[in-house]
């Protein structure tokens, strides 16, 4: 396996927009992408999408060369990879492999989702659809129900409290109000956090990522030809993907993402790093009990700490180790299939010194880690300046 | 009240539903350990449940469980 570096990135505005389609979202995404890597279509050797749900949400189907040949890539390999809400992380991961194995040179990933032309209702159910839909979805399960059940055991289990899960929600609103191309840039309070419709006890509004239209876009490239695209690269210097059960009920213990630890195990293995190591992160906070199940599963924050941890700033801008910086997808916003692309580009963004006003002082060693549906899939990302 | 009784794993009251279910809300879901060790998700009827209660299944409607709470 050969080194691969990030040359490009490229990202939509967050937001809902009723008179873009999928595929100019994608399209917008992918030229910024080639253009800040000084690459021309005809130089990419693949192209890898990650998107959820384009055919339930907008009808369209067969993505991949549906938007590649809006981008004018010539004839090359196009394919849609899905898993729910690491779409876009598994496009990343397996283009990764096609780079390191020396079968491609440079790849184009790109992750789209186009969510807001149907009513939250129709939302729900579509996102409903990356559970088991012969079980706890038959039952009346949506996505917020299974994190709220979730929430309620690791309550129960380790004295976590509504107020530590309101400090994730608090925190990624801050760093999202200073990010331009944020969904939501409204800093809330502790109190508002706390007092937010609820959606799934212990579960509220204000817990829930949100419903987004928009696109992301990475550039890989292998590392000996990464100064043809760019004086700023950065290097993949560990990659893992890692599944479990579709069904929370088929898990033993819902508290813990056994496909979280698997990758991160992985990709901190093949990085020669430890989670000490770690200076900054992009965390899947599509719940804000995700975000500390996710301290907790990485290693930054012990088991059952994950909330203290939180409350404590640790993960806030001026903390010991920045958590989202990005907004996350509780402010950013949650294209499901762009957001693991959306990751690694917010992560990169920080690394160049291109974060503005949310910019943290170390940023050499970041982590991405994208999770889909509720646990089933993790990719973990650990990129690095080298 | 069945046989099939067990134990509340965990559960929440769902709200905001998807279009199927807005109908019922709000409504209350559980993951349910059976006595047999066998898990499953389920709806509950009448009184609300909290972790570790003990449960009896009382029906099957559509392929879903419906657990009523055990005084």
């Amino acid at each position: 396996m050969r080194p691969v570096a990030v040359a490009g990135i490229g990202k939509t505005a967050f937001g809902a927009f009723p008179d873009r389609d999928l595929r100019s979202l994608a399209v917008e995404a992918c030229e910024k992408c080639l253009k800040s890597a000084n690459a021309s279509p005809a130089q990419v050797d693949a192209f890898f999408l990650g998107n959820f749900a384009g055919p339930s949400f907008v009808g369209q189907n067969h993505l991949a060369p549906y938007i590649s040949t809006a981008i004018g890539l010539e004839g090359v390999p196009s394919t849609r990879v899905e898993a729910a809400c690491a779409s876009s992380g598994s496009a990343l991961y397996h283009a990764y492999t096609g780079v390191a194995s020396g079968v491609y040179d440079v790849v184009l990933v790109a992750g789209v989702e186009k969510m807001t032309s149907q009513p939250t209702p129709k939302v729900t159910e579509i996102l409903a659809a990356a559970g088991d839909c012969a079980g706890e979805i038959k039952a009346g399960s949506t996505f917020a129900s299974l994190f709220a059940m979730i929430a309620r055991r690791h309550m129960h289990e380790f004295g976590t409290r509504r107020e530590h899960l309101a400090a994730v929600a608090v925190k990624n609103h801050a760093n999202g109000a200073l990010n331009p191309d944020a969904q939501m840039r409204k800093v809330i309070t502790l109190e508002q956090a706390l007092a937010g419709k609820p959606i799934a006890d212990p579960l509220n509004l204000y817990d829930c990522s949100l419903i987004t239209d928009g696109a992301a876009a990475v550039l890989l490239v292998s590392a000996e030809r990464a100064a043809e695209f760019t004086s700023k690269p950065v290097r993949v210097l560990g990659i893992a993907q890692a599944s479990d059960f579709v069904a929370l009920d088929q898990k033993p213990d819902i508290t813990t993402f056994p496909a979280v630890r698997r990758a991160a195990q992985k990709a901190y293995a093949m990085a020669g790093i430890g989670p000490a190591d770690v200076q900054f992160a992009e965390l899947h906070d599509c719940f804000t009990i995700a975000e500390i199940i996710a301290l907790e599963d990485l290693g930054f924050a012990g088991r059952g700490e994950g909330g203290p941890y939180t409350a404590d700033g640790h993960t806030s801008r001026s903390g010991s180790r920045p958590v989202n910086t990005s907004g996350g997808l509780k402010s950013k916003g949650h294209p499901v299939g762009a957001t693991g692309a959306a990751q690694i580009c917010d992560l990169v963004l920080q690394m160049r010194c291109e974060a503005g006003q949310r910019q943290i002082p170390r940023h050499s060693l970041g982590l991405a880690q994208n999770l889909g549906g509720s646990g089933a899939s993790c990719v973990v990302t650990i990129l690095g300046v080298v | 009240m069945s046989q099939d009784t067990g134990t509340v794993y965990t559960e929440t009251t769902v709200h905001s539903a998807s279009e199927a279910f807005m109908k019922d809300v709000p409504y209350q879901t559980a993951i349910i350990v059976l006595d047999s060790g066998t898990r499953l998700t389920g709806r509950i009827l009448g009184e609300r449940v909290s972790i570790d209660d003990r449960v009896g299944r009382v029906e099957i409607r559509g392929g879903v469980p419906f657990f009523r709470k055990i005084a």
